[in-house]
């Protein structure tokens, strides 16, 4: 078991070998958490190795929230199907990758901002399991040398940024050992409270993202005074962990960027594009200490060919990424709108993983009828939530026209009015 | 062949001369119309969309309101968040022209499903009605002299810098429509006086409300008119007309100016509005006495019946306005009003107006700055006027003569002058290459037919007769028209690059040209207001100097002390008095006005010249005008404003200077100077070692520029 600590998302490796002691064959192998875990667990991943030696190759195997009926302490359970079910006697290896959100408490709470940010990591010295250990080995890698205090549970030892527990041997199912781990982690906290992705289709070939986002350092908080001076002559001493920057990773041939709050735009971005890729940096209007808010705005246009595609049953569908662009940052509470052309019909939207869906009508330029809006939403999110998803829906290329028709008869009527106007005699006295 | 056949087949498309005229102008007009548009958006395509200066952010955010809660509870706000703890009744305090303008618009266009944002209509409302100025300068000029002149004005008025400085992008502010809704009121006025038509005079009376609701500035309106009657009664042109216009657009504008709260009953009430009253008594006089010289034919009977009446009728009027004002019913001038007609009023009673440096006196160069060639054209149009005078051009005369005198009273004033000037320049413009291609035409016709017979007008006929007898007269002519372009021309490109140096900056956002001739933007203010709204408590009171009130709130959204609708005088000098006070006596003062925030603004680094330190004398001035406790020679040495090592020591520790420069004496701002070296004064500071006992810094911008600083709860006792 590997824990990284390094950033403000903890990410957790599990390489389990699991046996099957029973006599019938299984594919379900249970992983257990305990009820604080379970809160801030944004994702669980499960992948098994196949293939020999060197041509290995990932599957990934599905994973799923399950509820037990005689859960101890309120343990939360996920199960894992593997792919070909496990003889008696049989073992398998399987990787798990499961990531934490908010579960690095700061401590002290609040701090100066010469100060460097101080964390507590609570965990257990072996994992939470349903089944009997044998045998296992826990790795803590923090982002820095400097630990305060780490819980011993022998044998543990550090050394560098690694603290080492274990090899334990044989635990009953369900053992616990609570550990905490006092060290500084200055990394800055970016959390993004609440984030709506806009994603707008227009046939005539422009796909318009607007990204509104709630940005939160969710460190240490921010005490006393803030001096400037202090934190334009030692930067790296002075305000260690504020957030100066963010980085948004954004798709290839973007146009149109644009970065503003409500009060007009922002001048401090950057974007670098090259044929793969677009990255954008952007610098909140002042850095964030803990506790400091910011909002803003993150708007651009796609060409819609890289995105959009025709089904062999004459369907469109969007393919997009579901999460944050921002690099590092979790997001709280995420919604994403699809706003599909006006007249376009029968939406359904796959998403890989389970989120919240509703419909909308929005009304836009020169709308009459409204645009359908897909809506999903969902919380506790992590970068590796960035997957894509579709979005299908029917649409006559006709009703591309009808706007335009709209503007051209409005103007023609103008004319014609115009026309009229000048050639009849209104006066009633003759 | 092949040529007539395309002749004839181009017949039914030919135009008309009269048709090619309308034509020519319809286009000329529309060209003028969107000039007048894009010219005023050089900020926005060199900035962004945005609200400009102080006073457009309360519009801005009271159009926001109206656009949210409805009319109903804008009519009725009570605002909380400015001049706290008094508050502000936000409907009975302002003219609600422009915010209604804006919300009708939006509303219009969202119903024709333009989904645009309230700030794009408000950044544009101004160049908007700008170019409805144009259309209702050519009808004015149309008016009073012809058509030519009409299109003149219209191009004149669309790039003048004097009316853009008021109406580009982003500005906006009352001014913006109030002058069109000045010009299209006095346009009604003179051509219901023309027509004597009731019809025009309820379109002048319904363009006065406008222009009520819109702008203070409509007492220019309702004295300029009275003022024009008289001259007219004087000048013996009393018509029916007359007296028609000017009953129907007094009678049903005041009635509809009461409607606007924050007006009232001014019309009735108060010593401004008086002459416009009594020039509406003095017209029934007027009439009556002409019924009675109609009714009676012995004159010697007349001449009689007329001192007695007209000594009945001042007598009468001067009882009233004696009582009125002995009474105080009727309330006497303001201190605006008086600063008007006097320019060294403001200066020696009211600190407050002679602060505000566009109510400074006009200097020369601004003139010539704002108005250009049209300072020259102006006599010259004066001059047409007098020549050819009827009721209209009466008006123009007028209308000119008193505002450019209030121009030269106050920089701001230009503005109301600009619709004049560019007018009266028009007629000199439009005359003066009338003539000259008269002369032209006629001789070249003089040559062709070789009659002395031009078949145009006698005028011109008879004056190219006269001057044949001059050689050079056609080539003079020529040389004199060239030169009239070449003066134009030059007035459009000095216009467009007034607009796009001067006017066109935000002064929220301030550039500025970087080592490499890059360019640097300085967005601090932006920066430290979205601070203060993401990261204090909501209900956070803070302290400024009132220009920064409205933006504060306005992008801040948080509560203010004092803001620029500087009503209250005393809670103004409260605030004067704080800053200038030792640290310890403003702490009592801060503390008593519950403020959680002090935000100062400060140029030392960047060399920002408009900080507060370079406006503190008129804090001090302020606060002394009503706490006497403050003394202005406390902080000057010898009559000499300083802030370096040789200031007065009450200067360096009064708390402006201490927020300002806290912290600064260990900043270098610039090579090879020594550390706290002041870029916006020039020189080094003279308290480097500043200790804040009940404040401390809270935020402080990139670039220096705002300084917020945190009060601290009273030390505890035990």
């Amino acid at each position: 078991m590997q824990i990284d600590l390094s950033s403000h998302i903890v990410k957790v490796y599990l390489t389990l070998k699991v046996e099957n002691a029973g006599s019938t064959p299984t594919s379900e192998v249970l992983l257990s958490f305990p009820p604080t875990q379970a809160d801030h667990l944004a994702t669980v991943e499960a992948l098994v190795t196949k293939g020999k030696r060197k041509k290995t190759t990932l599957v990934r195997l599905d994973v799923k929230p399950t509820e037990l009926p005689d859960a101890p302490n309120d343990a939360k359970y996920f199960t894992i199907y593997l792919a070909n079910p496990l003889k008696s006697g049989e073992s398998a290896t399987i990787e798990v990758l499961y990531l934490l959100t908010h579960s690095q408490e700061p401590f002290p709470a609040e701090i100066a901002q010469s100060e460097s940010q101080l964390v507590y990591y609570r965990d257990s010295a072996w994992i939470l399991s349903p089944y009997h250990i044998k045998q296992q080995t826990t790795f803590i890698k923090t982002p820095s040398t400097k630990v305060e205090s780490f819980t011993r549970v022998e044998p543990s030892n550090r050394a560098g940024t690694e603290i080492k527990y274990g090899p334990y041997e044989d635990h009953l199912p369900y053992s616990f050992s609570p550990i905490l781990i006092h060290f500084e982690n200055n990394s800055p906290f970016a959390v993004v409270e609440e984030l709506v992705r806009e994603v707008e289709i227009s046939h005539w070939g422009n796909l318009q993202v607007t990204e509104q986002y709630t940005l939160v350092h969710a460190g240490a908080r921010h005490k006393g005074v803030f001096s400037r001076v202090d934190y334009q002559s030692r930067p790296t001493l002075n305000g260690a962990s504020s957030l100066r920057y963010l980085l948004a990773r954004l798709p290839p041939r973007v146009h149109s960027v644009y970065y503003r709050d409500e009060i007009g735009n922002i001048s401090s971005s950057h974007l670098r594009t090259d044929s793969r890729k677009s990255e954008l940096e952007i610098e909140p209007r002042y850095p964030l200490f803990g506790g400091w808010k910011a909002t803003f705005v993150i708007g651009y246009g796609l060409p819609l060919q890289d995105f959009l595609f025709e089904t062999s049953d004459d369907r469109r569908y969007l393919n997009f990424t579901f999460g944050c662009p921002l690099l590092e940052t979790v997001v709280d509470k995420l919604t994403v709108k699809v706003v599909l052309p006006e007249g376009s019909k029968d939406p359904s939207a796959v998403v890989p993983f389970p989120v919240e869906q509703h419909l909308e009508t929005k009304y836009s330029y020169l709308d009459v009828v409204g645009r359908t809006v897909v809506v999903m939403e969902k919380k506790n999110l992590v970068p590796t939530h960035n997957s894509h998803f579709q979005v299908y829906y029917t649409f006559k290329p006709i009703f591309m026209f009808a706007e335009p028709l709209m503007l051209a008869s409005a103007f023609f009527l103008f004319f014609v009015a115009c026309v009229a106007y000048l050639h009849i005699d209104l006066s009633i006295r003759k | 062949m092949s040529n007539s056949s395309t002749s004839d087949l181009l017949k039914p498309f030919k135009l008309k001369t009269k048709q090619q005229e309308l034509l020519i102008r319809v286009s000329i007009l529309c060209l003028v119309y969107i000039l007048a548009f894009i010219t005023r958006l050089f900020s926005v395509l060199r900035y962004e969309s945005m609200i400009h200066e102080f006073d457009p952010y309360f519009n801005y955010r009271t159009t926001l309101y109206l656009t949210q809660h409805g009319f109903y509870d804008f009519w009725n706000w009570f605002d909380y968040e400015s001049w706290y703890p008094l508050g502000r009744i936000v409907g009975g305090t302002l003219y609600p022209g422009l915010m209604v303008t804006a919300a009708l618009i939006y509303r219009l266009l969202h119903f024709l499903r333009f989904a645009v944002h309230i700030r794009e209509v408000c950044v544009l409302t101004a160049p908007f009605f700008a170019s409805n100025t144009t259309l209702v300068a050519y009808f004015f000029g149309k008016e009073i002299w012809d058509s030519g002149a009409g299109l003149v004005a219209a191009i004149l008025i669309a790039v003048c810098p004097g009316y853009i400085s008021r109406s580009v992008a982003g500005s906006y502010d009352n001014e913006g429509v109030a002058i069109f809704a000045l010009l299209f009121t006095f346009y009604l006025f003179v051509k219901a006086v023309n027509t004597g038509s009731l019809a025009w005079g309820l379109a002048s009376a319904f363009g006065y409300f406008y222009m009520v609701s819109a702008w203070g500035g409509y007492v220019f309106i309702i004295n300029l008119i009275p003022l024009y009657v008289l001259v007219l009664l004087i000048t013996g042109r009393y018509s029916m007309r007359l007296y028609v216009a000017y009953n129907c657009m007094y009678i049903l504008g005041m009635l509809l100016a009461m409607q606007i709260r924050f007006v009232g009953f001014q019309h009735v009430q108060s010593g401004e509005h008086m002459a416009a009253m009594g020039v509406f008594f003095l017209m029934q006089v007027f009439y009556f006495l002409d019924w009675v010289k109609h009714m009676l034919s012995d004159t010697k009977l007349f001449q009689e019946f007329l001192r007695i009446t007209v000594t009945c009728a001042i007598a009468a009027g001067g009882i009233a306005l004696g009582v009125g004002m002995a009474s105080g019913y009727i309330s006497p001038w303001t201190g605006r009003f008086y600063s008007l007609l006097d320019p060294t009023y403001a200066k020696d009673h009211i600190p407050i107006i002679a602060s505000v440096s566009e109510h400074q006196p006009t200097a020369w160069s601004s003139f010539m700055f704002d108005f250009h060639i049209l300072l020259f054209l102006f006599p010259a149009g004066l001059y047409f006027c007098f020549k050819r005078l009827s009721d209209a051009t009466i008006f123009i005369v007028m209308y000119g003569l008193t505002s450019m005198y209030f121009a030269g009273v106050m920089v701001r004033l230009i503005l109301v002058a600009t619709p004049a000037v560019c007018l009266i320049s028009a007629i000199a413009v439009s005359a003066t290459v009338k003539n000259l291609t008269v002369l032209l035409r006629s001789k070249n016709k003089v040559a062709q037919i070789g009659s002395t017979k031009g078949t145009s007008s006698a005028k011109a006929s008879s004056k190219a007769s006269l001057d044949q007898s001059q050689p050079f007269q056609k080539n003079g002519a020529m040389a004199l028209l060239f030169g009239a372009f070449y003066l134009l021309s030059r007035y459009a490109t000095h216009c467009t690059w007034v607009t796009s140096e001067a006017y066109s900056s935000p002064s929220i956002v301030l550039a500025a040209r970087g080592a490499h001739g890059n360019r640097v933007i300085f967005d601090d203010y932006r920066e430290a207001y979205f601070w203060l709204w993401q990261n204090t408590p909501p209900d956070a009171k803070v302290m400024s100097w009132w220009d920064y009130g409205y933006q504060i709130t306005a992008m801040g959204n948080r509560t203010v002390i004092v803001d620029n609708n500087t009503w209250n005088n005393t809670h103004i000098a409260t605030v004067g008095r704080a800053m200038s006070s030792y640290e310890d006596e403003a702490y009592e003062i801060i503390r008593s006005l519950d403020v959680d925030y002090v935000l100062v603004v400060f140029g030392g680094v960047t060399g920002y010249s408009s900080d507060d330190i370079n406006k503190f004398l008129w804090m001090v001035r302020i606060g002394g005008g009503v706490f006497p406790v403050i003394k202005e020679p406390d902080y000057l040495v010898n009559g000499e404003y300083r802030i370096d090592k040789g200031a007065a020591p009450k200067m360096l520790n009064c708390l402006m200077y201490k927020l300002s420069y806290y912290r600064f004496g260990e900043m270098m701002t610039e090579y090879g100077k020594p550390p706290g070296y002041d870029r916006a004064r020039g020189v080094e500071i003279g308290n480097k070692n500043i200790k804040l006992e009940h404040l401390e810094e809270a935020f402080t911008t990139s670039n220096w520029i705002v300084r917020i600083y945190k009060v601290k709860p009273p030390n505890n006792r035990w």
